[in-house]
């Protein structure tokens, strides 16, 4: 009896709508104030406050403290024309790529898949370090963040083409192979990379590691866009998401097509990571991290963890941002750094509490 | 709701499974589909349940061919409790029984308090309500079962399969499983290893040898000392059962009958071999 009263206490904690709708409001109140912290942090001398009032000040019409002398143009640009931008894009990068790890894991059924298991990176980075390189000439004269595009997607089609045998995508088949070619992207990368003049070099780590450096407004269209357009379907198809959890033959014995909405998911899932690296490098950890974390918090179940994963992605990236751009100043750090040195060690903690058993880490 | 089975012929990997088989299960009778291992049962019902495509041939549910019809109706039609669920990433109970309402809904939203309601009283039917907010992966192997058979029945099918559900099951829940199936009144497909349990619990019985299925009807005329012989090349007697009279099959493990004092045409170390 002290087991089914035990059973439905937890049941009522896991399902609550209220807790779950708490854990949202804390995440987008995490995301604001980090939004205010890094338009007040940074060389140009800005207050917390006048960092709201700008922010606010381009938002809402007619603002009275935006002509009245109050805020310099210097304020003003440090926050609307650089940080802003890159702390928004740094939310859009970490909330598409821990989405798209998300949708990876389930396409394949793997706790270790992440977004770029399927090449992206490494195709993302033969492109950008190609332009880097060689020149955007080399390229067809195609903008750094076209050719890692282009770069990405070339991998992720190879993959999905390589993987497919008489129509149907099998998991692990499609798991070497990315491993497979990215090791062979990787190789013509690292050439570039060690032929190339040692100017070059530089740039090359950075976006190969991830950065949001020099991240304008008219940037954050394309991940926007693919961010909005993928979570929709993802959220449109969380329940078959979750029957793909407990395997292929059990997901089409519950009327999932399993192959198709395989084949959907990882191009969703690689469209909306080649976005994001296009513009933001490859930064790891986050598509590994975020969705596991999400687990652990509010179950395996999708509609409940792939809102925390989104929102949790963007905060995470948009802090690991700030400290990137803070901890040895004036100098900047890739993101990339930031998420492994300090997400891995937060990840290591969580995983060893006991709710993680919960998130299937008891195996 | 009637399943036919017409002249169906399954291959696997360019190798034929099933090789023409054909039988009917009627509305609301419980068919028992026994054979050796490597027979064809579980690939039988996998076409049924649009896992393996048929090569040619059809398999019908109410008439109408399942490999015509979407995957999500069919899903409503036909509820499966499977034999193995993988389970890297883990969910609760109650998220695995919910699983089962999957085909009734499309798009966003949560549970209805409806889905919620069939979940707990089907778990509360398989005797597994104490469950619900376990996670899955850390149950018993019967009380896997449990749950799939829980989800199988939210499901709201007027067909159910079940594929070999008594492994790992004591015997306690063998029998209480089955006669949870025969109170259900849907259409069942059950691949069986224990002759015992098909012979007291189906009202049909198809035996299937390599691919096809060699005869059904009602077991006390289908499962006869011979015919065991003959597909499964052991020794079975009939008997009855002492309460209900239905056949109860033993089985002798020599290949002949042991003679109480030993005839000499036949040496003992013949037995020893």
């Amino acid at each position: 009896m002290s087991a089914m009263r035990e059973a439905a206490r937890q049941r009522v904690r896991r399902r609550s709508a209220g807790a779950l709708i708490g854990a949202h409001l804390a995440l987008v109140f995490a995301i604001l104030t980090v939004l205010v912290v890094s338009g007040a942090t940074g060389p140009a001398d800005v207050g917390t406050v006048d960092a709201v009032r700008i922010i606010v000040g381009h938002l809402v019409p007619d603002a009275p403290w935006m002509s009245d002398g109050s805020i310099t143009r210097l304020q003003d640009q440090a926050v609307w024309q650089f940080r802003l931008p890159r702390t928004l894009l740094a939310g859009l990068a970490g909330a598409g790529l821990a989405l798209a790890g998300a949708l990876m894991q389930a396409a394949v059924r793997n706790p270790l898949a992440e977004p770029y298991v399927l090449g992206v990176s490494a195709g993302a980075g033969v492109g950008a370090v190609a332009v880097i390189t060689l020149g955007s000439a080399a390229v067809g004269g195609l903008p750094l963040s076209g050719a890692a595009f282009l770069g990405a997607l070339g991998a992720t089609a190879a993959v999905y083409l390589l993987a497919r045998q008489h129509g149907v995508l099998a998991p692990t088949r499609m798991i070497l192979a990315g491993v497979a070619l990215g090791s062979l992207l990787s190789a013509v990368t690292s050439y570039l990379t060690l032929t190339t003049e040692a100017q070059n070099v530089f740039s090359v780590l950075f976006f190969l590691l991830g950065s949001v450096p020099a991240a304008t407004m008219d940037q954050l269209a394309v991940p926007a866009a693919a961010l909005a357009a993928v979570t929709l379907y993802a959220l449109a198809n969380a329940r078959a998401l979750n029957a793909l959890l407990v395997g292929d033959e059990n997901a089409t014995a519950l009327g999932v097509n399993v192959n198709r909405m395989r084949g959907q998911l990882v191009i969703a899932a690689s469209l909306l990571t080649g976005a994001v690296v296009a513009v933001s490098g490859g930064i790891g950890f986050v598509g590994l991290v975020v969705p596991h974390a999400a687990r652990i918090f509010v179950g395996a179940d999708h509609r409940r963890m792939l809102p925390v994963t989104i929102l949790g992605g963007a905060l995470f990236l948009m802090a690991a941002d700030v400290l990137a751009r803070t901890v040895a100043e004036p100098t900047e750090i890739p993101i990339g750094i930031v998420t492994a040195v300090v997400g891995a060690p937060c990840f290591l903690w969580l995983i060893r509490q006991g709710r993680a058993a919960r998130a299937g880490m008891l195996r | 709701m009637r399943v036919d089975f017409s002249d169906v012929v399954v291959a696997l990997g360019g190798t034929r499974v099933v090789h023409g088989a054909t039988f009917g299960v009627e509305p609301g009778q419980v068919a028992g589909l026994v054979g050796p291992n490597g027979s064809g049962k579980s690939t039988l019902l996998r076409s049924l349940y649009r896992v393996t495509r048929p090569a040619s041939g059809t398999v019908g549910v109410g008439g109408q061919d399942v490999w015509e019809l979407p995957p999500r109706t069919v899903a409503r039609q036909v509820a499966v409790m499977t034999q193995e669920t993988t389970a890297d990433f883990d969910l609760d109970v109650l998220d695995v029984v919910l699983l089962g309402r999957l085909p009734h809904h499309r798009g966003f939203g949560g549970d209805s308090p409806h889905d919620l309601a069939l979940a707990d009283r089907a778990l509360a039917r398989v005797g597994a309500a104490a469950l619900a907010g376990r996670p899955f992966a850390g149950l018993s192997g019967g009380e896997k079962q449990r749950v799939l058979l829980a989800r199988a029945l939210v499901q709201e099918s007027q067909v159910l399969v079940l594929d070999e559900p008594t492994n790992h099951l004591d015997i306690s829940f063998q029998l209480e499983l089955m006669r949870i199936i025969g109170e259900l009144g849907l259409t069942t497909l059950a691949a069986l290893h224990d002759l015992n349990l098909a012979a007291a619990h189906c009202d049909v019985v198809a035996v299937m040898k390599e691919g096809r299925v060699i005869t059904h009807g009602p077991p006390d005329e289908v499962l006869t000392p011979e015919l065991i012989g003959d597909v499964f090349g052991v020794r079975a007697h009939r008997l009855s059962h002492p309460e209900t009279g239905r056949p109860l099959i033993a089985f002798s493990s020599f290949p002949s009958p042991p003679s109480p004092d030993p005839a000499p045409e036949r040496p003992a170390k013949e037995h020893a071999r």
